[in-house]
């Protein structure tokens, strides 16, 4: 994968890709290691709040709401933003939001830019496009400093290069750094980021970022980190450039106190990150003097006119899904052939991208129901997964599928109905066995598209309990 | 500048006219601001703690996270901060305008910062701050744009932060602390939860990447 940009044009079928993840033993301990770890933290701090399911139920409804508004909020904000001194940009697709980003990097009369981790900026190859027009991108973040000096592809949205152990990243740095000496301890790989920045930071005078919440009520844009690196480059530089897509507006301040509780402990298993930044604008003496905002559709508005897609819309980026999936713990990220991968990305890319890759992304998940119990905004993403197979099995014409496909949804589509399902142990089983007769009983959760999954997978013990709770007690085996 | 930058109002109508297509017509303001207050807000929103155990829970949280804390009277603030100076090695703080004088120990420096650059920022020793409010729950200190606590540059390039607490100013709840924070939600914000942290390697948490690398708390104030 290394090297290959991660576009779902180009990049080859899940399954084909699974095949090839399967097969790299480093990188799938890697990523075990690290889901596992934060899976813990997660559910540590998800335990001590007693008002965790009501927390989750407004950030559903805030969610909800904007979409269902989002013409109103977003010119709530471009109206707030622009009386606080910032300026406001559209972009309909990705072309258009790179060509405005160059196009502000020039005019800023630099041709580098520091940048923070930005999902957003890696859905639209923004460093590629800037790179083309002759400007520097530092990543700042370590995990896209450490995968860009290894020329790599993120595999995780809040995480990622979790795919590297530190002697991997150790090699890249005594590389790229030029640092022949550098140990291995996390600590010594962390202070050769630091110092290798530090000039970067006190010295470019751009800086690119994304957003993970735009503010309508107060023009405002928050940032959530933890190294300080996004508030380096949000504060030091003349200029800065954030962009967003449209789907990142809330609508009040008040509403960050329902996001700023669920994001964090959702994503690190943090009470709250290390930093947030919330900034109105310019503000003379304090940080940037110039700042731009760039809102972009780039296909959003399709899933918004799909009615069962569109809470897809409602992510915020948390990645508790991803390291709550099996088959995502099994292959990594860079199998999705997408920056967002994941339940998420199975979801996200197909509707992003045109349903390319829709004939195996939705696929891609054990329908387990794990990322909908960890969603942190309760975004169902078993059935947005059917209803996407559905649109797939449509275009194929396959009737008695697409039959099974409905049922699937009105299970998926209650909790309850799900769970009893789920320990009859017989749901929708035999229409879901696919012709091909690849995968039999509870394997048909796992459509023999992915094959390089099930061949490789033990699943002997499965049809005595539910694929759900074998993996509940896999995991507390610890095996 | 500016000369290849065109607004370009043309996407701009062609985004809003897809999204009020996508979703059946444009929204009202009447409709929106109704439909906002129908959320359902079941979540805790207010404290249920004692003040002590909020105080408490607010130093437990902070030294979870590697601050260090001392808590100490109104009138003990500059003997604690000279007493913390001291033990870090400490000489020359950069401080923001209007801090207060009598939380300055003699016997170091102290700089105010009228607007000194980054690179100048960078050869202090540290920097030293008051606060708006912390919230007890998260181990989270907040910093707005006024006098004692001054711009984000100032906090965010030294090594080291020394923050004064004062024990009104803090709250149990994330919501609590977003009521308090509503009137002046425009001014430039910065939570922190503890020193500057990643766990990009590994999952190993490293204190301090970019921002201050240690920070001490001075939590101040009778109960
Ligand atoms: S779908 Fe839910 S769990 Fe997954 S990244 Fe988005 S918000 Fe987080």
């Amino acid at each position: 994968m290394s090297g290959a940009v991660l576009d779902p044009t180009t990049s080859p079928a899940f399954p084909m890709a699974a095949k090839a993840a399967m097969g790299d033993t480093q990188l799938r301990k890697n990523v075990r290691h690290a889901t596992e770890v934060i899976q813990a933290k997660r559910a540590r701090v998800v335990d001590e709040m007693p008002d965790w399911q009501q927390l989750r139920e407004a950030g559903k409804q805030i969610r909800q709401h904007t979409m269902e508004n989002l013409d109103f909020y977003l010119e709530e904000f471009e109206r707030n933003c622009t009386r606080s001194g910032g300026v406001v940009h559209w972009a309909r697709d990705a072309a258009e939001a790179r060509q405005i980003v160059t196009a502000l990097v020039k005019a800023s009369g630099s041709d580098e830019v520091i940048k923070i981790k930005s999902m957003t900026t890696e859905e639209i190859h923004l460093n590629d496009a800037l790179e083309a027009a002759g400007i520097r991108a530092y990543e700042t973040d370590l995990a896209e400093l450490i995968i860009q000096l290894g020329r790599d592809q993120p595999s995780h949205i809040v995480v990622p290069a979790l795919h590297k152990n530190r002697q991997q990243i150790r090699e890249i740095f005594q590389r790229e750094m030029n640092l022949p000496e550098l140990g291995e301890k996390p600590e010594d790989l962390a202070d050769a980021a630091r110092r290798f920045l530090r000039e970067k930071f006190l010295r470019v005078k751009t800086g690119v970022s994304g957003a993970n919440f735009l503010i309508a009520e107060t023009g405002g844009v928050c940032i959530v980190e933890s190294e300080g690196n996004g508030r380096m480059c949000l504060t030091l530089p003349e200029t800065l450039i954030t962009i967003a897509g449209i789907d990142k507006v809330l609508p009040r301040y008040q509403d960050l106190e329902v996001v700023l509780q669920l994001l964090p402990r959702s994503a690190t298993g943090e009470r709250m990150n290390p930093y947030n930044s919330i900034w109105t604008g310019v503000r003379a003496g304090d940080g940037p003097q110039t700042f731009h905002v760039v809102l972009m559709d780039n296909a959003r508005t399709e899933i918004l006119a799909d009615e069962e897609g569109r809470q897809t819309l409602n992510c915020i980026r948390c990645g508790a899904c991803q390291n709550a999936c099996p088959v995502y713990r099994q292959t990594g990220g860079h199998a999705y052939g997408s920056v967002y991968a994941g339940p998420i990305g199975a979801i996200l890319t197909p509707q992003l991208q045109e349903m390319h890759h829709a004939q195996s992304l939705p696929y891609a998940s054990s329908l387990c129901g794990a990322c909908y119990e960890v969603c942190p905004v309760k975004i169902n993403i078993p059935e947005v997964l059917i209803h996407l197979r559905n649109k797939v099995v449509k275009q194929n014409g396959l009737n008695a599928e697409s039959l099974a496909m409905k049922t699937m949804g009105m299970i998926f589509r209650s909790e309850a109905r799900f769970r009893a399902a789920q320990r009859l142990g017989r749901m929708a089983e035999a229409p879901l066995v696919r012709k091909d007769g690849q995968g039999e009983g509870w394997i048909g959760w796992l459509p023999g598209i992915l094959g390089g999954w099930t061949q490789v997978r033990d699943l002997q013990a499965m049809p005595k309990e539910t694929f759900r709770e074998w993996w509940e007690s896999r995991g507390k085996n610890g095996n | 500048m500016a000369t290849e930058i065109v607004t370009n109002s043309a996407a701009r109508a062609e985004v809003l006219r897809r999204i009020c297509a996508a979703k059946g017509g444009a929204s009202d303001e009447a409709g929106v601001r109704a439909a906002w207050a129908g959320v359902e807000r079941g979540y805790r929103r207010k404290a249920s703690l004692e003040r002590q155990a909020v105080i408490e829970l607010l130093e437990d949280r902070l030294r979870d996270y590697d601050a260090h804390v001392v808590r100490v009277g109104r009138g003990g603030i500059a003997v604690a901060v000279g007493e913390m100076l001291a033990k870090r090695g400490k000489r020359r703080m950069v401080v923001p305008v209007g801090i207060e004088a009598e939380l300055l120990p003699a016997g170091f420096e102290f700089v105010v910062d009228e607007g000194l650059s980054a690179s100048e920022l960078d050869g202090f020793d540290g920097v030293m701050t008051g606060s708006t409010v912390a919230i007890a729950e998260t181990g989270t200190v907040v910093l707005q744009n006024v006098a004692g606590q001054g711009k984000r540059a100032a906090t965010l390039v030294p090594d080291y932060h020394l923050c004064v607490v004062r024990v009104e100013d803090v709250v149990e709840t994330v919501p609590e602390a977003m009521d308090r924070l509503a009137s002046t939600a425009e001014l430039p914000t910065t939570f922190f939860s503890g020193p500057s942290a990643t766990a990009d390697i590994e999952m190993t948490r490293i204190k301090g990447v970019h921002g201050p690398r240690f920070l001490d708390v001075v939590l101040t104030g009778e109960l």
